[in-house]
């Protein structure tokens, strides 16, 4: 049997080595296998169902037919939609069974499954590992919701669902002039403190960028770091803050000119400014090592007293609620206006709505995941959502009356005295990943690593022009 | 027996080679096809076919940062690890000297064996984790915790200069091990008759190393170096875990793989990843094909 192998010097020690050098070459780019699903996807369309048009059944689903849903099990949980919204749908339609799954990996999961043409009828894109919205639209995958927005809310007499929700809520999930997505939950952005260490310490949250800095001198006085936010994974929160006074200082106008990818729309002064007050903020309060720290460091920090204010959303007092010692009450302030001329008043506040539901074209029954949507923007289901997550909806007024923690009180407060104030901010961070990328190292430099304001300007600048440069991106648009 | 070779052989390979030529051949005409359209990963792949992507890499900064970090760590990870691992094994096989004309290793030596390998037994991802808090940049990072309080603490991984070093000396921890194991091994195979020889002619335990032990144990020596600098074109869980920012700041400590992964997951850029995936092919090849000709010095054999 020896000679199966030919003689046995065929198979010296050097010959040996290369085939493992060549076997080790394939635990390498693993890369292939990244696209094991090509080709799928084509642009046909299975049978869906359909049924007939009502009053009763305004979207024309069939009764009978199943709905598959997928949910992003994240910071919101999933009861909303077992304990709330499922049943809701069922009471309406007794014969559509509900199909329900949940997930933490959204992309993973539900992107091959998009590609072999099988996708569940709604699907909750969202948590760190989202699919590229702007790249569902473009691929034709996601249904276009014109239909459901016009439709009449659920349990809201005489309004369609359009009417319903908040200023922008339907702008937000809109991609060149159709919606495409439901942003959901509505959240409200500005600086967050412990409100009994202030009442303690007698520090009044700042209306101007001079009361500011003065209060941050005597924070720091008190050994307490005045400012912070973490470099390694949230330095988006910080981008928020800057784009928020470039807008106080120059309307929002400033951003949608920034979104629509304009002409020097970085190097206005409305950006400039707002990079340098913040850049001060960078030398003078923060702490360089919140460049390497995570957002639960920084905001256990928060929770110790060793940070006063923490640039974040309105889902931060939910976050941390395991984590809140006793003497700690969350509440929230406006970001301070930079110059006296600012063109929003102080009170203005960046509110915007987010996580991204939408129903797939493609799927068995898109008229199904619409009407799921539908019942997920009544005001029942509104009231059921914020009850179980302490977060608010879009859906308008749904929170009002309810019990609400102290901090979503703040937050509600905040947003009531900015009334009309009250932008949405900006989109580019969705539309185009890349820019989001850049703006996420550009502020690092600038807070914590030395940067400047005209840096910043100029670097962010070049990636835009390089997106809009950029043919195999999709270009977007907003008014 | 001659005439039943060839069944015999194909009735072997049959299977693994239909597997090898779905899941690895096929996988990779799949990136190189991808590579030359802007598919983004969803819906249909475009039919138009270019080289934009490679022309694009070609003007792409963070490209040839990445290319740069993955050199640096190709060159600096086989080299020091080789070497410290190099080190051990002798001091665990031969460094004790001579007794009874057998070679042994230092005092204790069959209990450090076991506890080189421990770094191996952990997963990646736990590594990088647990380093992520010995190099945390406050007083509450292991390193910036024994440092005195006079001392201002470094930023390591958020410092530009040393995250990619920080990511390094992480990556030769994890494989120093390893390699332990495989000399030792190595060693273990060289005949004692020839130490024995070497030191009746008188030569000292840094003799015997540079002589006998590195000669003979060249072509071990030539594996590992090929499977480091494998180790070192990927290096993508540490980095993913550890850097700040996902390779940064600020792009210092980006490297190919990582890269590949952010522009397939984050930016729906599928055709451009698999651009820098067939980069990355050509480059591994290369670089084993060069090192095997490189290294061709024949080795010993006894």
């Amino acid at each position: 049997m020896t000679d199966i192998f030919g003689t046995p010097s065929e198979l010296d020690r050097r010959t040996l080595l290369r085939r493992a050098a060549a076997a080790g070459l394939l635990a390498t780019p693993a890369v292939g296998m990244l696209s094991a699903c090509v080709g799928g996807g084509s642009s046909d369309t299975q049978k869906q169902s359909t049924g007939t048009k009502s009053a009763d059944n305004p979207l024309g689903i069939d009764p009978k037919a199943g709905t598959e849903i997928i949910i992003f099990n994240g910071g919101l949980g999933t009861k909303y939609a077992t304990d709330v919204d499922t049943p809701l749908y069922n009471k309406k339609w007794p014969d559509s069974k509900i199909t329900y799954s949940a997930t933490e990996q959204i992309s993973t999961v539900v992107q091959p499954r998009i590609n072999a043409g099988n996708p569940p009828d709604m699907i909750n894109n969202s948590g760190s590992n989202l699919m590229d919205m702007g790249a569902i639209v473009k691929a034709g995958q996601a249904q276009d919701l014109t239909d459901l927005f016009a439709a009449p809310s659920l349990d809201i007499p005489g309004k369609t669902v359009a009417e319903t929700l908040v200023p922008g809520a339907v702008e937000q999930g809109t991609y060149n002039g159709k919606p495409y997505a439901v942003n959901y939950s509505y959240t409200v952005y500005g600086l967050w403190y412990n409100a009994k260490l202030f009442a303690k310490n007698n520090w009044t949250p700042p209306t101007t960028w001079a009361d500011f800095t003065a209060l941050c001198d005597k924070i720091k006085a008190a050994g307490v770091t005045p400012f912070g936010y973490a470099g390694a994974n949230a330095s988006y929160y910080m981008v928020r803050a800057i784009m928020t006074s470039a807008a106080k200082i120059g309307t929002e106008q400033v951003l949608k000119d920034i979104d629509n990818l304009k002409a020097g729309a970085w190097q206005t002064d409305a950006v400039k400014k707002a990079a340098e007050a913040w850049a001060q903020i960078g030398a003078k309060y923060t702490q360089k090592a919140f460049l390497g720290l995570r957002h639960t460091d920084v905001q256990l920090q928060q929770n110790q007293n060793k940070v006063a204010f923490y640039p974040c959303g309105s889902w931060l007092e939910n976050e941390q609620a395991k984590d809140t010692p006793p003497g700690f009450e969350y509440a929230v302030t406006p970001i301070p206006s930079v110059t006296t001329s600012d063109q929003l008043p102080a009170t203005a506040v960046n509110a915007a709505a987010g996580e991204i539901y939408f129903a797939a074209a493609k799927g068995k029954n898109p008229r199904g995941g619409m009407e799921y949507l539908r019942t997920m923007l009544s005001k029942e289901a509104a009231v059921g959502f914020t009850k179980l997550t302490k977060s608010l909806t879009v859906v308008a007024g749904s929170a009002e009356g309810l019990p609400l923690s102290p901090g979503l009180t703040s937050a509600a407060a905040m947003l009531k005295k900015a009334g009309k104030d009250a932008f949405v901010g900006y989109l580019f961070d969705s539309w185009y990943k890349k820019m989001d990328d850049e703006s996420r190292a550009a502020v690092n430099e600038l807070m914590y690593q030395g940067g400047t304001a005209q840096k910043f300007c100029d670097r962010m600048q070049a990636a835009a022009d390089a997106v809009a440069k950029d043919s195999s991106i999709t270009k977007f648009t907003r008014s | 027996m001659r005439h039943g070779k060839y069944p015999f052989i194909i009735g072997f390979l049959v299977v693994p080679v239909a597997l090898y030529v779905v899941f690895v051949v096929g996988a990779y005409l799949q990136t190189f096809w991808l590579s030359l359209t802007d598919w983004s990963g969803l819906g249909p792949v475009p039919t138009r076919l270019s080289f934009d992507n490679f022309v694009n890499l070609w003007h792409d900064d963070l490209f040839w940062k990445s290319l740069r970090h993955n050199l640096v760590l190709l060159v600096l990870l086989p080299i020091v690890t080789i070497v410290i691992a190099l080190i051990f094994a002798f001091l665990l096989n031969v460094g004790g000297g001579s007794k009874g004309g057998l070679t042994r290793g230092v005092w204790g030596s069959k209990f450090y064996r076991v506890v080189f390998f421990f770094p191996q037994l952990l997963a990646l991802a736990i590594v990088a984790v647990i380093f992520g808090r010995v190099f945390a940049p406050d007083r509450s990072g292991m390193i910036n915790g024994m440092l005195p309080e006079s001392v201002p603490p470094s930023l390591f991984l958020a410092d530009k200069r040393w995250a990619l070093l920080c990511i390094l000396a992480v990556l030769i921890w994890q494989a120093v091990g390893f390699y332990v194991v495989l000399f030792s091994a190595g060693m273990g195979s060289i005949s004692q008759e020839v130490y024995e020889a070497a030191a009746l002619d008188g030569a000292t335990r840094i003799t015997l190393f540079f002589r006998i032990t590195v000669p003979l144990l060249w072509s071990t020596i030539q594996v590992a170096w090929v499977y480091l600098g494998i180790a070192a074109f990927d290096a993508f869980a540490l980095v993913n875990i550890m850097s700040v920012d996902r390779g940064g700041p600020d792009g210092a400590t980006s490297v190919l793989s990582m890269m590949i992964y952010r522009k397939t997951f984050g930016e729906s850029q599928v055709g451009y990843a698999s651009a820098l995936g067939v980069v990355l092919f050509f480059l591994t090849l290369t670089f084993a094909a060069l090192t095997l000709r490189v290294t061709r010095r024949d080795a010993v054999e006894l």
